[in-house]
C-alpha cells in the first residue's frame, strides 16, 4: 500500500491542502484582537503596587487605565489569567466532594475525607469543602469607558461563561428554598468572605454550586499558566465591541499570587469559530504542509533515479 | 493406625516390593501369611482440576507467571497506599486476563473430565462369582478376570489367559498406542488357554507375579504359577502375553485376561506424561524487552520521585497557600513518604509493561496454528493426512531455522521398499518379472528359470521367507484366523486377498519378493509356519523367535524343518552378521553388499545354522531360562542370543530399494537457498547414504566431498580433521560436503569439538551415516550449543529420530510407515518431506513476521500510552496526577487497541505466499531474529517516545497558549487536555499498524476502523451519562466539548499526520534506496490471476499509464470485489477442515527400532 505511486501524489496533495488550511487558519487567527493587562502589582509603577505592599489593606481597589485605538469587535470576552498556579496537582484536584456539589444533603453534614484539610472548620462541616473550592479566585472587576472625564460602566454579562452541562446537570443545589437554609450547621470555606448561597446578590439563581464563577473555577486548568473566562461584553452600547477610547478597569484586589511567584492578568479578546487567537495551528499546518510537499519532491527524485531493478 | 493415615495421605509410600503378586480372580490363599497388596483402581484421571480445587489451583498456576505476578503486586500496592489511580485500573485488566486464561483452561479440563467419565464408565464384562457380570470400567480391580470381545479396546492391562482359539492366541493392533496398524499376535500359556469358558476359569487357580508398573510399552517381565492337580506349574510371561490398555482386539471373537495394571498404573496412563517445554527465540527476546522496559519504568519512577523532592525543596511549591497539607501528611515520616511516592509513580507508569501482551501472544499462537492444519498445500491426498500442530508455541521458530537435520529413510525416501537384487553364495542376482536372474544372464528363458534354481538359492529364499515377523491379514477379517485351518484360504494360490502386515517395510518387501519368485509365506498358526515352495507346501515348527533389537541389529528364528532337523535362520545388518559367519562366500558377499550400497540400496545379510539335537537342547534350555528370569532378563537374553547366533553359515545378502520421495531435491535446494544448512543423519551404510545424498541433491557432483570415516583413535581423528580444515582453505571449490560416520563422529566430538565445528561450518552439506539414535541427538545438541546458538530443526519419521526431534528447537515428525512415535513426540507433523519447504518458507516466515511485529508494536503502543503521562508530571508538580481518566487507562489495552494487532498478527502476509515459496532467499531477510534485533527494538521504542512527545507537546502548545479553543469563548480543563492526547494517540497508534499492514482482509478493515469508531462511540457514551457508581464525574461531557471545538479537530488531524508522515517517508525512501529482497518481491510479483488472495499486490502495483482516478476506481474495485473473494476463499479453506481425526493424544514411549536398516553402533 505504501508504494511510491500512492505516496508521492498523496503527500503532494496533502501538503498543498495543508498549506491552504494553514493560510486560512493563520488569517483567521490574525483577525482576532487580544488585549492583555498585567495587574500583579509587583512593579512600583503599577497601580496595583499598593495592594501588594504592606500594610495590606482589605478590599484594596486599584484602577488600570488603557486606551483602545481601533474598534475592539464584539462580542468581547474578558478573561483573568494566573501563572505558576498548579490547579493540576492531584491532591488539590481531588480535594472536593462531588456528592456534596450535586446537592446531596447527607454530604453537607459529613463531607468526604478527600476534602481534608478543608473538611471541617471549628467542628462544623465546610460546604463546599476542599482545597479547590476554598481557593476560588475572588478578585472582581469593573470596566468603565471614560467619556469626557465621565466614567461610563461597561455592562458585563456573567451568563454562559461556564459549560452548559456543568451549570444545568453536573452541579446541583439542594432542593431548598430559600437556599440559605440548606446550609444550616455548615460553615463557608475558610478563605471565602461570603457564603456559597450569597455569591451573587444580584441574581438569586446564580448562587450556591451553580454560580458561574464558581463553576469556571472548579473546572481545573490542565497547565500551570491558565486563563479563565470572567465575563462577556454583549449588551447595550458595547454589543458590537469596545469603541475607540480610554477605559479604566477597576480591580478589587484580593487574590494573593506573590507567594508563589505568580502573576495576574486581565485579558480582553474576541473569538472566531476556532476560538481565541492561536497562531500555532496555522503555523503547524504551514510547516507540515510544506514538509509534505518537500518530502514528495524528494521521493519523486529518488523514485525517478532509483527505480526498482527488474527482478528475475 | 498412624501408618495407615500416613499412607492415605501419601506421605509414607505403601510398602513397595519389586514385584506385585496377583491372585487370579482374587482367590487369595487360605493360609494366614498373606498380606494383601494395595493397587490403584481402574479410574483414569487425566484432568488437572476438580470443582473444588479449580479456583485456588488455577490461580496459583497463573500467578506463577512472572507477568501476572507483577500486575498482582501493582494491584496490591494500589490497595495499600494512596495512589493516583484506583485499584480497578490494574485490577480489571488483570481480572480479565486471569479470567480468559482460567476459562480456557477450565474448558480444556472439562473436556478431559468428560473423556475420563466416558472411559471410566464404559461397560465391561468381568467374571465374578462364577458368572459374567457387566460393570463399569472403573470398577475393575487388579486380579479380576475380564472378558473382551472382538474389536473392543482393552479397558486395563491384561495378561492373556485364553482366547476362543484352541492355541490361546489373539491378534491385536496397537494403533492408538504407538500408531502401528499391523496385527500383532499375543499368546497365552498353555495351562490357562484351555479355560475358554467361565466355569473353567472359575476353577482356575493361578498366581501372576510381575514387575511393578513402568512406562515402557514393550517391556513386561513376569511369571504365572498355575496350580493343577495340586502341582505348581511356572510359566514365563513377557510382553507377548500382555494386552495393553488402549489396544484393540482383532480377528478374535473373545478373550479372557487377568487385570494386572489398572487405572493410572496402566502403561498407557504412565505414558501420559507431558512433553518438555520448548521456548522460542521470540519469547526469549520478549522477556529481554520486558526487562528493558522494567528498567525504564523504574528509571522513570525514581526520576519522578527525585524531581518531586527537588521541586518540593522550595516552600512555595511544597505547600502553596491554595493547596495546604493535612496534619497527617505533615507528620508522616519522610522516608515513608518517599517510598510511597515512589510506589505511586510505579503505579502511575506501570502500564508501560503491556499486560495484554501475553494473552494476545497466546491467542495469536493458538488461533494462528490452525492455518497450518488448514493449508491444503500441506495436505497429502494419497494418505489423507493434513499437517498437524502439536504445539503452537513454536510457530515463529519455523521462520528462524538455520540448520535442518533430517533422517533419510522414510523422510527423504518413501520407506516403500522394493526388492531389487540379491547375492547368493557369491553370485549376484536380479529380480526380473518375478524371476531371479543371475548376473550377466538375460531374461531369455521365460519359463525355464524356475528349474535353474539350485539348492542354495532355494535355501536362501526359504530363509528369507521364514525369518521374519510378518503377519497375514485376509480381506475377510471376519474369518477368525485361528479357528479353522488357516491354510485353507491359500490353497490353490487363491491368495490374492491375502496381504502381509509387517512393522518393518524391509521385511514386507522381502517376503513379497520371495512370494513372487516362488517361495511364498502362506501363513502361520500358533507355532507353525507354512511356506509354499513352488507349489509344494512345507510346514515349519517355530521353536524360538529371537526378536530384533537395535543393539544386536539382527533377528533370528529357530525352526524345526519338515524333515525333523533344527535350523536357525538369521538376518540383519552386515556388520552384525559377517563377523559371526564362519562358512560361505564371506568375502564375495561383503563385496556385493558394498556394491549394492553404492547403488543406494538397503542391504541385509542372511545366514543359517544347523543344530544337532544336543545343541538344540542346550539352546532351548538357555533360552527358556533367560526368558523366565525375573531379574535382569534382558541381559540374560542378550547373553543367550549371542551364544546362539554364531558359527553362522552365510547364505547371501538382499538389496532393497527405497524410492526417493517426491520433490526432495527441490525442497533441499530451496532450503539451501534460504540459507538453511541441511544435515542428513542416517543409520545407513556410508556408501548407501552418499549415493542417496547425491540423488536427492543434498550433495552435488561439483561439491568437494570431504570424508571423516573409520577413525580409530583420537589422534588419527584430529589429524584428519586438521587435514580437512586445510583442504577447505586450499581447495578453491565453492562448496564442500562432509561425510562423517558414527564412530568417527563420537571420536571427533569427544576431544575435538571445536575443530570439528570449524570444518562443519565451512561445509554447505554434511552427511552423517551409521548414526545411533542418541548420536543424532548429540549432533543436534552440539550445534545447538555452539557459540552462535543457531536454531535447529530435526525432521524424521521413526522411533530412532525421536531423541533428535526432542532435542532440536523445532521437531518435525513425518507421518510415515514406521509408526507414529516421531509424530507424537514432534512439535509439528507433516505427511511428506516436500511440505517442509512451505512450512518453513511460507508459514514460518509469516508467523515470525507476525509475532515479531506484534511484540514490537505492543511495546510501542504502551510507550506512546505512558510517556505523555510521565511528561505531564512536569506540569503538575510531580503530584502523580493522571493525564487520562481511569477508565481510559483501563480500556486502552483491553479494548481500544487490542483487536487490530490481533487480527494483524493472524492474517498479515507481507509478501504473497507464492513469492515466498518461489524465492527461498527471502527467508534470509528474517534470519537471526532480525526483526527483534536491538536495532528494530530501538526503532520502535524511539518511535514510541517520539510519537508520545508529539502527542503531548502538540496538545500542550495548542492548549498552552492559554486561549480558548471554542467558539463561545469558554475554556477547557485538564481532562479535556488528557482526552485530546488520548484521542490523538488511539488514532495514531491504530493507523501506525495500518501502515504496517500489507495484507488487508475485511477483518483488518473492520477492526482498524472499528476500533477508532468504537473509541469515539464509547467516549460519547461514557461522557454522556452521570455514572451513579463513580466517585467523581470528571469526564462528564468532556469528549463532546472537545469535539465541538473546530481547533481540536484540526489539531487531531495535524498531530496524527505529523506522527505518521515521516514514517511513511522513511519507508518509501528505504524501499527505493536500500530495498530488501522482500520488498523487491512485494513490488515485482505479478498478481496470479487465479489467486483471489492477491488483491494486495494489485493494490501495490502502480501502473504508469493509469490516471489517478482510474487507479482509485480499480483500487476500490479490488478492495470491494476482489478482497471479498479473497476472504471467502479464506473461509472456504477453513471449511475444508473436515473430519480429520486427531484424537490420539497419548505419547508413546521410545520404541526400540523395528526396522532392520543397517545402523552401525558406536564402537569407540
Amino acid at each position: 500500500m505504501l508504494s511510491a505511486g500512492v505516496v508521492i501524489p498523496g503527500f503532494f496533495v496533502i501538503g498543498l491542502a495543508f498549506i491552504g488550511i494553514g493560510v486560512g487558519l493563520l488569517i483567521t487567527s490574525r483577525s482576532i484582537q487580544v488585549l492583555e493587562l498585567d495587574y500583579t502589582g509587583t512593579e512600583t509603577n503599577s497601580p496595583c503596587y499598593k495592594c501588594t505592599t504592606p500594610p495590606v489593606q482589605n478590599n484594596c481597589v486599584c484602577k488600570l487605565n488603557f486606551t483602545i485605538d481601533t474598534l475592539f469587535k464584539g462580542p468581547v470576552f474578558f478573561y483573568y489569567s494566573l501563572t505558576n498556579y498548579f490547579q493540576s496537582q492531584r491532591k488539590y484536584g481531588a480535594s472536593k466532594d462531588y456528592n456534596q456539589l450535586s446537592g446531596d444533603l447527607t454530604y453537607f453534614k459529613s463531607p468526604a475525607s478527600d476534602c481534608d484539610p478543608y473538611q471541617y472548620a471549628n467542628g462544623k462541616p465546610i460546604v463546599p469543602c476542599g482545597s479547590l473550592a476554598n481557593s476560588m479566585f475572588n478578585d472582581t472587576f469593573k470596566l468603565y469607558q471614560i467619556i469626557n472625564g465621565q466614567e461610563k460602566l461597561v455592562p458585563f454579562d456573567g451568563k454562559g461563561i461556564a459549560w452548559w452541562t456543568d451549570y444545568n446537570i453536573k452541579y446541583r443545589n439542594p432542593d431548598y428554598s430559600p437556599l440559605k437554609n440548606a446550609f444550616n450547621d455548615t460553615v463557608k470555606p475558610v478563605f471565602w468572605s461570603k457564603a456559597a448561597y450569597e455569591l451573587d446578590t444580584s441574581d438569586a439563581t446564580n448562587n450556591g454550586f451553580v454560580n458561574q464563577d464558581f463553576l469556571v473555577w472548579m473546572r481545573r486548568a490542565a497547565l500551570p499558566n491558565f486563563r479563565k473566562l470572567y465575563r462577556r461584553i454583549t449588551e447595550g452600547d458595547y454589543k458590537d465591541g469596545l469603541p475607540v477610547g480610554n477605559y479604566s478597569l477597576e480591580i478589587s484586589y484580593n487574590y494573593p499570587v506573590i507567594s508563589f511567584d505568580g502573576t495576574k492578568k486581565a485579558t480582553f479578546s474576541n473569538v472566531s469559530w476556532m476560538g481565541g487567537q492561536n497562531e500555532f495551528l496555522g503555523i503547524a499546518y504551514l510547516v507540515i504542509g510544506s514538509m509534505c510537499v518537500v518530502m514528495s519532491i524528494v521521493m519523486l527524485i529518488v523514485y525517478a533515479k532509483f527505480r526498482f531493478p527488474d527482478d528475475d | 493406625m498412624l501408618r495407615w493415615i500416613r499412607q492415605q495421605l501419601g506421605v509414607d509410600p505403601p510398602h513397595q516390593s519389586d514385584t506385585r503378586t496377583i491372585y487370579v480372580a482374587n482367590r487369595f490363599p487360605q493360609n494366614g501369611h498373606y498380606i494383601p497388596q494395595r493397587f490403584a483402581d481402574n479410574r483414569i484421571i487425566s484432568s488437572k482440576y476438580t470443582v473444588w480445587n479449580f479456583v485456588p489451583k488455577n490461580l496459583f498456576e497463573q500467578f506463577r507467571r512472572i507477568a501476572n505476578f507483577y500486575f498482582l503486586i501493582i494491584f496490591l500496592v494500589q490497595l495499600m497506599i494512596d495512589t493516583p489511580t484506583s485499584p480497578i485500573t490494574s485490577g480489571l485488566p488483570l481480572f480479565f486476563v486471569i479470567t480468559v486464561t482460567a476459562i480456557k483452561q477450565g474448558y480444556e479440563d472439562w473436556l478431559r473430565h468428560k473423556a475420563d467419565n466416558e472411559v471410566n464408565g464404559a461397560p465391561v464384562f468381568v467374571v465374578r462369582s462364577g458368572s459374567l457380570v457387566q460393570t463399569r470400567s472403573k470398577n475393575i480391580r487388579v486380579g479380576d478376570i475380564v472378558r473382551v470381545a472382538k474389536d473392543e479396546t482393552f479397558p486395563v492391562d491384561l495378561v492373556l489367559l485364553s482366547s476362543d482359539r484352541a492355541d490361546g492366541t489373539c491378534h491385536i493392533t496397537t494403533a492408538s498406542l504407538d500408531g502401528e496398524t499391523n496385527l500383532k499376535t499375543h499368546f497365552s500359556v498353555p495351562e490357562t488357554s484351555v479355560c475358554q469358558s467361565v466355569s473353567q476359569l472359575e476353577a482356575l487357580q493361578a498366581v501372576v507375579e510381575c514387575q511393578q508398573p513402568e512406562a515402557d510399552l514393550y517391556r513386561f517381565v513376569g511369571r504365572i504359577t498355575v496350580i493343577q492337580h495340586g502341582e505348581e506349574i511356572v510359566r514365563p510371561l513377557g510382553p507377548e502375553n500382555l494386552l495393553l490398555r488402549g489396544a484393540r482386539l482383532k480377528n478374535t471373537k473373545e478373550i479372557f485376561g487377568v487385570a494386572v495394571y489398572t487405572g493410572m498404573e496402566s502403561k498407557m496412563a504412565l505414558n501420559y506424561k507431558c512433553k518438555s517445554q520448548k521456548r522460542s527465540a521470540v519469547e526469549k527476546s520478549m522477556n529481554t524487552f520486558l526487562i528493558i522496559y522494567l528498567v525504564i519504568l523504574l528509571f522513570e519512577a525514581i526520576l519522578s520521585t527525585i524531581l518531586k523532592y527537588a521541586w518540593q525543596a522550595e516552600e512555595k511549591w511544597n505547600e502553596p497557600f491554595y493547596n495546604q497539607k493535612t496534619e497527617q501528611e505533615r507528620n508522616s515520616s519522610p522516608i515513608l513518604k518517599f517510598i510511597s511516592d515512589f510506589l505511586a509513580f510505579l503505579v502511575l507508569y506501570n502500564f508501560i509493561i503491556p499486560i495484554s501482551l501475553y494473552v494476545t501472544v497466546e491467542m495469536q499462537k493458538f488461533l494462528g496454528s490452525f492455518f497450518i492444519g488448514w493449508d491444503l498445500d500441506l495436505y497429502h491426498e494419497e494418505s489423507d493426512q493434513k499437517a498437524q500442530v502439536n504445539t503452537s508455541d513454536l510457530n515463529e521458530e519455523l521462520g528462524q531455522v538455520e540448520y535442518v537435520f533430517t533422517d533419510k529413510t522414510g523422510t527423504l525416501t518413501e520407506n516403500e521398499m522394493h526388492f531389487r537384487e540379491c547375492s547368493i553364495k557369491g553370485t549376484k542376482y536380479r529380480e526380473v518379472n518375478g524371476k531371479l536372474l543371475p548376473e550377466g544372464m538375460t531374461d531369455d528363458s521365460p519359463d525355464g528359470s524356475v528349474a535353474h534354481l539350485i539348492g542354495d538359492e532355494v535355501l536362501f529364499l526359504k530363509a528369507v521367507s521364514l525369518c521374519h515377523t510378518v503377519q497375514i491379514s485376509y480381506d475377510q477379517p471376519d474369518l477368525p484366523l485361528g479357528a479353522s485351518d488357516p491354510f485353507s484360504h491359500v490353497n490353490g494360490f487363491s491368495s490374492n486377498h491375502m496381504e502381509y502386515y509387517a512393522s518393518s517395510p524391509d521385511e514386507k518387501a522381502l517376503v513379497e519378493a520371495t512370494k513372487r519368485i516362488g517361495v511364498a509365506f502362506t501363513g502361520s498358526s500358533g507355532d507353525t509356519m507354512e511356506i509354499n515352495t513352488f507349489g509344494k507346501f512345507e510346514k515349519y515348527k517355530l521353536l524360538h523367535l529371537l526378536e530384533f533389537d537395535a543393539n544386536r541389529r539382527r533377528m533370528s528364528v529357530i525352526l524345526q524343518t519338515p524333515s525333523g532337523g533344527t535350523v536357525l535362520f538369521t538376518k540383519g545388518a552386515e556388520s552384525a552378521i559377517l563377523p559371526f559367519a564362519t562358512s560361505g562366500e564371506i568375502e564375495k558377499t561383503r563385496l556385493h553388499v558394498d556394491e549394492f550400497a553404492l547403488k543406494g540400496l538397503r542391504t541385509l545379510v542372511v545366514a543359517c545354522r544347523h543344530f544337532s539335537p544336543e545343541e538344540y537342547m542346550d539352546v532351548d534350555k538357555r533360552l527358556t531360562a533367560a526368558r523366565t528370569a525375573l531379574q535382569q532378563r534382558e541381559e540374560k537374553l542378550q547373553e543367550a542370543f549371542d551364544f546362539i547366533e554364531r558359527d553362522l553359515q552365510l547364505l547371501g545378502a538382499t538389496a532393497v530399494e527405497d524410492k526417493l520421495q517426491d520433490k526432495v531435491q527441490e525442497t533441499i535446494e530451496a532450503l539451501r537457498l534460504a540459507g538453511i544448512k541441511v544435515w542428513v543423519l542416517t543409520g545407513d551404510k556410508h556408501e548407501t547414504a552418499v549415493s542417496v545424498s547425491l540423488s536427492c541433491g543434498h550433495f552435488h557432483r561439483t561439491m568437494n566431498i570431504l570424508e571423516l570415516l573409520q577413525q580409530r583413535s583420537d589422534n588419527e581423528c584430529a589429524e584428519q580433521l586438521r587435514r580437512l580444515a586445510r583442504r577447505i582453505k586450499e581447495d578453491h571449490v565453492i562448496q564442500h560436503g562432509l561425510v562423517v560416520d558414527g564412530a568417527s563422529l563420537s571420536l571427533a566430538l569427544r576431544e575435538h569439538e571445536k575443530l570439528f565445528m570449524e570444518v562443519c561450518k565451512n561445509c554447505s552439506a554434511v552427511l552423517c551415516c551409521r548414526m545411533a539414535p542418541l548420536q543424532k541427538a548429540k549432533v543436534v545438541r552440539l550445534l545447538k550449543t555452539s557459540p552462535e546458538k543457531p536454531i535447529t530443526l530435526a525432521i524424521g519419521d521413526g522411533a530412532n529420530d525421536v531423541s533428535m526431534i526432542q532435542e532440536a528447537h523445532v521437531g518435525i515428525g513425518i507421518m510415515g510407515k514406521e509408526g507414529r512415535q516421531a509424530v507424537r513426540n514432534s512439535d509439528y507433523a507433516i505427511a511428506r518431506f516436500k511440505f517442509l519447504a512451505k512450512l518453513l518458507l511460507v508459514h514460518g516466515h509469516f508467523y515470525y513476521i507476525r509475532i515479531a511485529t506484534l511484540v514490537q508494536y505492543f511495546f510501542y503502543k504502551n510507550v506512546c500510552f505512558i510517556t505523555p503521562q510521565f511528561l505531564y508530571q512536569f506540569f503538575c508538580l510531580f503530584s502523580q496526577q493522571t493525564l487520562y481518566d481511569s477508565v481510559y487507562l483501563t480500556l486502552y489495552n483491553i479494548c481500544f487497541t487490542s483487536l487490530p494487532i490481533l487480527v494483524y498478527s493472524l492474517f498479515e502476509q507481507l509478501v504473497h505466499p507464492h513469492a515466498l515459496q518461489s524465492k527461498p532467499c527471502l527467508y534470509r531477510d528474517i534470519s537471526k531474529n532480525s526483526l527483534l534485533s536491538f536495532r528494530t527494538f530501538l526503532y520502535w521504542t524511539v518511535l514510541g517516545f517520539c510519537h508520545a512527545f508529539i502527542f503531548f507537546f502538540g496538545s500542550y502548545i495548542l492548549m498552552g497558549e492559554d486561549t480558548t479553543l471554542m467558539g463561545n469563548g469558554q475554556m477547557f480543563g485538564n481532562w479535556t487536555f488528557g482526552t485530546l492526547v488520548f484521542t490523538v494517540m488511539v488514532i495514531t497508534v491504530t493507523l501506525k499498524l495500518a501502515l504496517e499492514t500489507h495484507f488487508w482482509t475485511w477483518m483488518n478493515h473492520f477492526v482498524t476502523w472499528g476500533s477508532i469508531a468504537f473509541y469515539f462511540i464509547f467516549s460519547l457514551f461514557y461522557g454522556g451519562i452521570i455514572w451513579p457508581f463513580l466517585h467523581t464525574q470528571d469526564m462528564y461531557f468532556v469528549f463532546v466539548q472537545l469535539l465541538s471545538s473546530g481547533s481540536a479537530w484540526f489539531a487531531i488531524i495535524i498531530i496524527v499526520i505529523t506522527c505518521l508522515s515521516p514514517d511513511v517517508f522513511k519507508k518509501v525512501l528505504y524501499r527505493h534506496l536500500q530495498p530488501t529482497s522482500t520488498q523487491n518481491s512485494q513490488q515485482s510479483l505479478p498478481a496470479p490471476p487465479a489467486q483471489a488472495l492477491s488483491c494486495m499486490e494489485s493494490l501495490c502495483c502502480y501502473q504508469q499509464g493509469q490516471s489517478g482516478c482510474s487507479r482509485l476506481a480499480s483500487l476500490l474495485d479490488q478492495m470491494t470485489g476482489h478482497c471479498k473473494a479473497g476472504a471467502s476463499n479464506c473461509h472456504a479453506s477453513s471449511r475444508c477442515n473436515r473430519s480429520w481425526s486427531d484424537t490420539e493424544t497419548f505419547y508413546s514411549n521410545d520404541r526400540s527400532i523395528l526396522t532392520l536398516s543397517p545402523i552401525e553402533g558406536t564402537r569407540c
